[in-house]
């Protein structure tokens, strides 16, 4: 391809743009760079003490190991969700089809309160949990639950449009030589989806990381058994800990970053296999 | 481009298509299957939540209901909330025309980059995000001792607020327009310009028009965002009764002092907010879609 130099006919890029990075770094980039500065002022060993003491490990043990289970228990259901929004007629699908949304829509403070009404002991689903021995209020269990809500639109809404687009062409052939509907959806169909499920497991993961307004009602935040990280930042806050807790946040930023990194390799991983799979 | 919120995609939909085809066809029973277990997923994690928030805002009846959230303490946390938005709204939606019109519209290096950043704030925990301008603006931080010697309260304080639902809601408007306008192309403006009409007149005569649904898709959900903001605002907002509680703070305080019925009833509206918002959301979406289906037919 032969490069020429094109000139800007359309007007308004010096202002435009100069307004949005101006607007990015006063807003965004320089105060999250403070992150940093304040973090890099306790010296490598103070914030590696800081980073690394054993009720701040324990919450990340925590987080990460909920935020894990919740993504892929949203890739499952989400995929049956997904499957029946696209491929199934039913009563009351375009509504289902929009409420998916909810999480998006409704404040997290909200669905905190609302799911710890539902799984305290005298709640709707809590009554019947507690008889048979399972307390999901006030346990990492309800810390899990809360993610759970948080993360179903991610990846509903990764798969869905990827199923939509997704050829019949190709189940066709692989029905027309003999494949078994099982052996077509595992070996044809599930592999078209593989990116969009990747980047819909990634979205909900890096969403619950650092989710807090639901999960701290329902989780009881019980030092070493059921704290999350981000209520660690808030405590050490409280607390006039500013150092601790900047260094806190500035373990999970560097996380976030690498996560935003894999997410949109992932989703051009996943806009190249839905080109070729048209 | 990162996928965090919902995009107004065209054409949502054909379930028959698939159903008409043998070879995609599952039984009976595997259908049905996946069917009730997938609506049996939605109403455990998704609806019931929401109907347990009116169950229990109701619980005391109409005239509690109705007392909770004319309380002072509430109208004050409604209006706070309402200012909060009102500024963080037009503003975002500036922000995202402007970067929209200069990612979409003009090529450089770094695009991509530039694009990513944008979506930073979708992946920086609430958090963090009010934590950042504490470090800016708290005591300690960066501009305390100014701001004390000048008597400007930030942090704890209204301005706070405002800046860190800002911060939180940064991308949905941009992040909206800018595959959209991408995928306009840019020969309606160039043509415009060559006809002799000025950049205003091209972008609010050709632009404009062409953007108006998806903006409006961005606004409402910016403004669901902002209004329901919790974790950053929490951080910044020193909970002052009255002064610096938003609607969601509001319900967090009234929620622990046990104050269940007014904290569920105040937190009926947000969910009322929320209702409306994905109603808006779901008319736009069909409205997009039936447009699809007119072109296709047309051709």
């Amino acid at each position: 391809m032969q490069r020429t130099k094109v000139r800007r006919v359309l007007p308004g890029f010096g202002l435009s743009m100069g307004f949005t990075l101006g607007y990015m770094s006063l807003i965004v980039l320089i105060p999250l760079s403070a992150v940093f500065f304040k973090a890099s002022s306790l010296g490598p060993e103070g914030f590696w003490a800081a980073a690394t003491s054993p009720r701040v490990v324990a919450s990340y043990k925590l987080s990460f190991g909920a935020s894990l289970l919740a993504a892929a228990i949203n890739v499952v259901f989400g995929l049956m969700l997904a499957w029946s929004l696209v491929r199934y007629s039913f009563p009351g699908r375009r509504i289902v089809d929009a409420l998916v949304d909810l999480p998006f829509a409704l404040p997290t403070a909200v669905a905190g309160i609302a799911l710890t009404a539902l799984y305290a002991k005298n709640g709707w689903l809590g009554q019947y949990l507690t008889q048979i021995g399972i307390d999901v209020a006030f346990t990492p269990l309800g810390v899990l639950v809360a993610l759970i809500f948080e993360g179903v639109p991610f990846v509903v809404r990764t798969v869905q449009p990827v199923l939509e687009d997704l050829d019949l062409e190709f189940e066709e052939a692989a029905a027309s030589l003999g494949a078994t509907r099982v052996q077509t959806f595992r070996r044809v169909v599930l592999p078209m989806l593989a990116p969009a499920l990747l980047t819909g497991f990634a979205l909900a993961f890096a969403r619950a990381v650092g989710e807090y307004g639901s999960v701290i009602f329902i989780a009881g935040n019980i030092p070493m058994v059921s704290e999350i990280t981000p209520l660690i930042i808030i405590t050490k806050l409280e607390q006039y800990d500013y150092a601790g807790a900047t260094t806190v946040a500035a373990v999970m930023l560097v996380i976030s970053f690498i996560l935003l990194l894999i997410i949109n390799g992932l989703q051009a991983w996943s806009a190249r296999s839905s080109e070729r799979a048209r | 481009m990162t996928v965090v919120t919902p995009t107004l995609s065209a054409a949502r939909s054909r379930a028959t298509r698939f159903e008409d085809s043998p070879a995609a066809r599952e039984p009976f029973l595997v259908k049905w299957t996946v069917i009730v277990v997938s609506i049996a997923f939605f109403v455990t994690f998704l609806v019931l939540p929401l109907l347990a928030v009116f169950a229990e805002a109701m619980r005391k009846g109409w005239a509690a209901y109705l007392t909770a959230i004319t309380q002072p303490d509430a109208l004050s946390a409604i209006r706070l909330t309402l200012l909060a938005a009102g500024i963080a709204v037009p503003l975002n939606v500036l922000f995202g025309i402007a970067a929209a019109w200069a990612v979409a519209k003009h090529d450089f290096r770094g695009k991509q980059l530039l694009i990513t950043l944008i979506d930073l704030p979708f992946s920086v925990s609430p958090v963090i995000a009010g934590l950042i301008y504490v470090l800016v603006f708290g005591a300690q931080g960066w501009f305390g001792p100014w701001l004390y010697e000048h008597d400007i309260k930030i942090i704890f304080a209204v301005p706070g607020i405002v800046l860190a639902t800002i911060f939180v809601t940064v991308p949905f408007v941009a992040r909206e327009l800018i595959p959209l306008m991408q995928s306009q192309g840019r020969e309606e403006e160039e043509a415009a310009l060559v006809l002799g009409a000025s950049g205003l007149q091209t972008f609010t005569r050709v632009t404009l028009p062409n953007i108006k649904w998806g903006l409006l898709y961005g606004v409402i959900l910016c403004n669901a965002r902002a209004m329901g903001e919790f974790g950053a605002v929490s951080v910044v907002s020193g909970h002052i009764r009255g002064q610096t509680n938003t609607m969601p703070l509001h319900v967090e305080i009234l929620y622990n002092e046990y104050n269940f019925a007014a904290a569920f009833a105040v937190a009926s509206l947000l969910a009322l907010l929320a209702l409306v918002t994905l109603t808006i959301k779901t008319m736009i979406e069909w409205r997009a879609a039936s447009s699809v289906v007119e072109i296709e037919e047309a051709a």
